[in-house]
């Protein structure tokens, strides 16, 4: 840069190449942004249309079909309601206390660091190891799939989630709040429950909203726990029908019928999902600001 | 909680210390309660890995080293490699990285500087959005929307130009399919993105406005603040996000399923179809009846799951290290 012999002059052809490649590289930054805004909207107008021409009242009211004949997902949605549901009742006060045991008793120890770390690491470890762990230690010793065996392997998805916003959300409550609730003589369980916690609410929720988002739309540990079932069950013993091994299916079949259930069904899980996002992100600032 | 009860009358003083009695075993049990619960997600990872090792084992006792290194898989006579799976899943990772990191790089860089702030927040929102989708979504898009498109319009014309390129050539030749290890590779490339970009552009906001604006005031160029000074400084921060991309991207199952074509194979080019090992487990496992062939699927598995580890691991010590610096107050 300082090879050039008149740098103040803002007209030079060093000047100028400077200029150009700054400018060259931020419209590429600009079109890369363009390229994802054209991926997003790609994959929605796609899910959109074919979605669309699928959704139908019987959706809702009749059962999966056999193949080449109409149907609905009735027993799907309500079996992929279920797992979820069971899933979050177990995962939810699991996440809640072991992130209250980091945030409140552990900010600094070995165990406290070394949890943070394998939580970390089960936050993005591949979700279909969790549903063969869940086949081995469970639909193995007891001898068929189960809707309790899908809800495991979910719920081992959803636990670090909720661990992770638990304990971040607790970390933003401050100190004196704390401070003045042990100043009145209450011993440091109440604080926690009854002070810390009810003001990280918000995030709380947050946490447990995005949990059941991602494991609303989650495939791969469900193909071996969970299974599937054509007919209509409410057993979770039993294999139990769901929304995402539906889809896989009938995606991957060659019949048509069965195709435009899987774009209806694949509409909805993703309509679930963003809505259960933008109301966890509008839960979290609403906590924020009070 | 002794001291002020002993300046009070009898039975107020006994009440209160046994109050303060009971309040010390509540809390005694509520920590040891919480620690039992945070031990339990420590055991987990410990679980999960004893169980895949003890269910592997009829696969990995029967072919020892030999299981890593071959890549024959044959369910019929019994003979099992992983080499083809393991070779698809780094294949598809090393094509999403190649497309996927200079792509959030830009989306970063264009959210943090150049972006209006009125639109920050919705474009923001909207890269995260394209996380939230659930992977089989964009498997069913890539099987019935983009790959007929790229087979139709792109692969056509990468055999013609980057197919006679001299050294890259073989990796670019064959039939436009549309399904393949490259086709694999783009999807978990638009996957990826999203949790790059987001991670870059949390660490390029740590950069202290001071420092970027001395470096405007010496009269630099927007892009050579990003290149000498943001870079730089967020440097470890940014590895440590695309090695989270990378895990990501590893263990991504149902989008891969649905458009690498499930064959066991390692063929020079990336147009042909191919296998990971999270697909291969998504397609075979439940069709899976003899124990040698479940185990070898398992252990499949386990190769996967030690391998997200160790980039995981990287991942979060370099976060830590970057984050050390912050507290240090460089």
């Amino acid at each position: 840069m300082s090879a050039n012999s008149t740098p103040w002059r803002s007209d030079t052809v060093h000047y100028r190449r400077r200029l150009f490649v700054s400018r060259f590289n931020l419209a590429m930054s600009l079109a890369t942004m363009a390229l994802g805004m054209v991926f997003l909207c790609w994959i929605l107008a796609t899910l959109f249309v074919h979605g669309m021409a699928a959704l139908s009242p019987a959706l809702f009211t009749q059962m999966t079909p056999p193949p080449g004949a109409s149907g609905g997902l009735r027993n799907a949605i309500v079996g992929s309601g279920v797992i979820v549901a069971t899933a979050t009742f177990v995962s939810t006060p699991i996440g809640v206390l072991a992130g209250i045991y980091l945030a409140e008793y552990g900010r600094a120890g070995w165990l406290a660091e070394t949890t943070r770390f394998v939580n970390d690491m089960l936050l993005s470890a591949p979700s279909i190891i969790l549903g063969l762990f869940v086949y081995t230690v469970y639909v193995v010793p007891v001898g068929h799939f189960s809707g309790w065996a899908g809800s495991m392997a979910l719920a081992l998805i959803a636990i670090p989630v909720i661990v992770r916003t638990t304990e971040n959300s607790l970390r933003l409550v401050p100190g004196s709040l704390r401070e003045a609730a042990v100043a009145l003589g209450a011993p440091m369980w109440k604080v926690i429950v009854n002070v810390t916690l009810r003001a990280a609410r918000g995030g709380v929720i947050t946490g447990v909203l995005l949990a059941v988002a991602r494991m609303s739309g989650e495939t791969a540990p469900l193909l071996f726990t969970a299974l599937n079932n054509q007919f209509w069950s409410l057993d979770m013993n039993a294999p139990i029908a769901n929304l995402p091994v539906v889809i896989f299916q009938f995606a991957m079949s060659p019949f048509d019928d069965w195709k435009a259930l899987a774009w209806a069904g694949a509409l909805l899980i993703t309509a679930a999902v963003l809505a259960l996002n933008i109301v966890a992100r509008a839960a979290f600032r609403q906590g924020k600001a009070r | 909680m002794e001291s002020p009860a002993a300046a009070l009358p009898d039975a107020d003083a006994r009440l209160l210390t046994r109050r303060a009695a009971i309040g010390r075993r509540q809390d005694a049990l509520f920590a040891h309660v919480t620690r039992a619960f945070a031990v339990l997600v420590l055991v987990l990872l410990a679980a999960i890995v004893v169980a895949l090792v003890y269910a592997a084992w009829p696969a990995l006792s029967k072919f020892g080293a030999r299981f890593f290194v071959t890549d024959a898989w044959n369910p019929v006579t019994g003979e099992f490699g992983a080499l083809a799976p393991i070779y698809g899943t780094i294949a598809t990772s090393a094509i999403a990285l190649l497309i996927g990191v200079p792509v959030s790089f830009g989306i970063a860089l264009f959210l943090t500087e150049l972006c209006p702030a009125w639109l920050k927040r919705s474009l923001g929102t909207a890269v995260e959005l394209l996380a939230a989708i659930p992977s089989i979504i964009y498997g069913m898009w890539g099987l019935f929307v983009f790959a007929p498109f790229f087979a139709e319009h792109v692969e056509p014309s990468i055999i013609e130009t980057l197919g006679n390129v001299w050294l890259v050539g073989p990796l670019f030749q064959g039939a436009p399919s549309g399904l393949g290890v490259l086709t694999a590779g783009i999807i978990l490339a638009v996957m990826v993105i999203p949790f790059i970009a987001a991670v870059m552009r949390d660490v390029f906001e740590l950069v202290p406005p001071m420092l970027k604006e001395s470096s405007y005031a010496l009269g630099c160029t927007t892009w050579e603040v990003v290149r000498h000074v943001v870079l730089p400084y967020t440097r470890i921060g940014v590895v440590g996000g695309i090695m989270l991309g990378l895990g990501r991207a590893l263990g991504e199952t149902m989008a891969v399923t649905f458009v690498i074509g499930n064959a066991y194979r390692i063929r020079a080019s990336l147009l042909e179809p191919g296998n990971s090992i999270a697909s291969a487990l998504a397609n075979e496992f439940n069709e899976a009846a003899d124990p040698v062939h479940r185990g070898a699927l398992i252990a499949l598995g386990l190769v996967l799951f030690v391998l997200t580890l160790l980039v995981l691991a990287a991942s979060r010590i370099l976060m830590a290290r970057l984050a050390r610096k912050e507290g240090g107050g460089t």
